[in-house]
């Protein structure tokens, strides 16, 4: 199926919600407001015709100095009929939490871990947000574009006196 | 289960929750092998994030290198030459046999088969001495670049690779003969991590572990790259999605590698092995050294890289793990705004406490050696 034509079957189902579309190099994708991420996910993982049964990922982009700041992207994927399709949703810097879709795919439960771990990003509805990569003290978001590439500043002392 | 264990196959640290010999819970802690590669892309040029991508799945780095190729020439727009498809396509299944065979000798060694690690590597190693002579380093070999393949294959390189696919077969009839209806392996792999065909897609698996299930998704057939919807070849399907089947699955995938191999041997197209855009691909080496032109070619590809227009794109690749998947956002400039690995052993790894809840704490083992899990795909 094409996939502008699945945009248009969720703006039929969920008017309001598809705030922008586009597509690069024959990859389209759906640019979602936040309110009902969870439930549009779930109207495409179960409508027999679209039936985007495979979360291939869930990522977020920091996009500095703009604002909105970040970007979710889910990237879904159907078996049965071969589709793909993009979605993004923009999340402030400031109110940066998002509704959690491990109830529709159980595999986004370690993808959105990464995306709290990396970005700061919290998904509420989550049974389980923590960090997965970076140690589970550790302060600060690594992937953020203010987040420094050497890493943090910190002194090692490896003959500490005293 | 700590990070320092031989059948963890690197450093994955497992706290588990017994009781007796059963497992009650299990919560897999990963991140030691963390080492910032989606952040260093994001100051690299795309050329040197190539080194980047061998090193995420080690065993395996000519299918992530293509991976990576792949997600940026469709980025930009290019087309490779047929030949350089072809080579390519050589390198990503050698790579397929090479970490498959490592997967086997460390799946049945850890599972208590040592021999059979004995006899597949040496077999590894004649594949690794094929990239040797093809690119001159064993492991990460950083083939495939941007454009094409980083250099041309020697007439020697496709009589050695005609002699190993020749003599491979019967060695693969040789391990089967070690396990395939051995007693105890059996009894250790079948109906053990049993996932049924909607779990495996519902966990998001990909690779051996999904087609163990049954499920018909090989990315080589679904969305076809470099020259693989010029060959033929089969996909083996599972049926019961337990360890014996996705070991099965995993040998039969090296037979259909040589299988492709060989009709890319035969088929082999002559050509240039790399597209001809000066502004991406590097100019021949011989006329570097000759005039002052294309020496400054040179410098700014290597020194500044190109820039890549504005614009962004996912790109899925079977690996031999799974589905590797590149999505990689550009702004116009020199090094990617983010680019997200979509790393199979990740998301397989998820699927490891369901597999394992209520068995044994031998199973454990078992278990991870079918997923089939690489520590430095895992943590990127």
């Amino acid at each position: 199926m094409d996939p502008f034509l699945i945009i248009e079957l969720i703006k039929g189902k969920f008017p309001g919600e598809v705030t922008g579309q586009g597509s690069f190099a024959s990859q389209s994708w759906a640019v979602l407001g936040k309110g009902r991420v969870a439930d549009i996910c779930r109207y495409l993982k179960e409508d027999p015709d679209i039936k985007m049964d495979y979360l291939i990922d869930v990522t977020a982009v920091d996009y500095m100095p703009r604002a909105p700041r970040f970007e979710v992207v889910y990237q879904l994927h159907s078996i049965k009929h071969g589709h793909r399709l993009r979605l993004k949703v923009p999340v402030e810097e400031k109110d940066a939490t998002i509704q959690s879709v491990t109830s529709v795919w159980r595999t986004a439960n370690w993808h959105e871990r990464e995306t709290y771990d990396m970005f700061g990003i919290e998904f509420t509805g989550h049974p389980e947000l923590r960090r997965i990569l970076m140690p589970d003290d550790w302060e600060g978001f690594p992937l953020r574009k203010d987040y420094p590439i050497e890493g943090p500043k910190w002194t090692f002392e490896p003959w500490p006196e005293g | 289960m700590g990070p320092q264990h031989p059948s963890t196959h690197g450093v994955l640290r497992l706290v588990l929750e017994l009781d007796g010999e059963r497992v009650m819970s299990c919560k897999p802690y990963i991140g030691y092998l963390h080492r910032g590669s989606e952040k260093l892309a994001e100051v690299k040029s795309y050329q040197q994030i190539v080194p980047l991508t061998d090193r995420f799945d080690y065993l395996s780095c000519g299918n992530n290198n293509l991976a990576y190729a792949i997600a940026v020439e469709k980025l930009m727009g290019i087309e490779v030459p047929e030949r350089a498809d072809y080579l390519r396509t050589i390198v990503a299944e050698l790579s397929r046999i090479s970490s498959h065979l490592l997967w086997l000798a460390t799946h049945a060694a850890d599972i208590g088969a040592v021999t059979v690690l004995l006899y597949t590597l040496r077999e590894r190693e004649l594949i690794l001495d094929l990239f040797e002579l093809l690119t001159g380093a064993r492991l990460t070999v950083s083939y495939v670049n941007i454009g094409g393949v980083r250099r041309d294959a020697p007439k020697e390189f496709f009589d050695r690779c005609d002699e190993f696919i020749k003599i491979l077969p019967a060695k693969i009839d040789d391990y089967n003969t070690l396990i395939m209806e051995n007693r105890i392996w059996l009894g250790r792999t079948k109906g053990i991590g049993v996932i049924p065909y909607d779990e495996a897609i519902d966990w998001g698996l990909t690779g051996g572990s999904l087609r163990g299930s049954g499920v018909d998704y090989d990315l080589r057939k679904a969305i076809p790259y470099a020259a693989y919807d010029r060959v033929e070849f089969d996909v083996p399907l599972g049926t019961h999605g337990d360890v014996y089947d996705r070991y099965i699955i995993r040998v039969e995938e090296m037979r259909q590698s040589i299988r492709i191999i060989k009709q890319c041997l035969k088929d082999m197209p002559d050509g240039p092995y790399k597209a001809d855009i000066p502004a991406v691909t590097l100019p021949p080496k011989d006329r570097v050294m000759a005039d002052i032109e294309t020496l400054v070619h040179q410098f700014v590809l290597v020194s500044k890289g190109f820039e890549v227009q504005k614009g962004e794109v996912y790109v899925g690749c079977e690996v031999p793990k799974g589905e590797l998947g590149f999505y990689i956002v550009s702004d116009g400039g020199t090094s990617p705004l983010r680019m997200k690995v979509r790393s199979p052993s990740f998301v397989n790894l998820q699927c490891l406490p369901r597999m394992v809840y209520g068995r044994m704490l031998a199973d454990i083992v078992s278990c991870i050696g079918s997923i089939d899990i690489v520590l430095g795909e895992v943590d990127r």
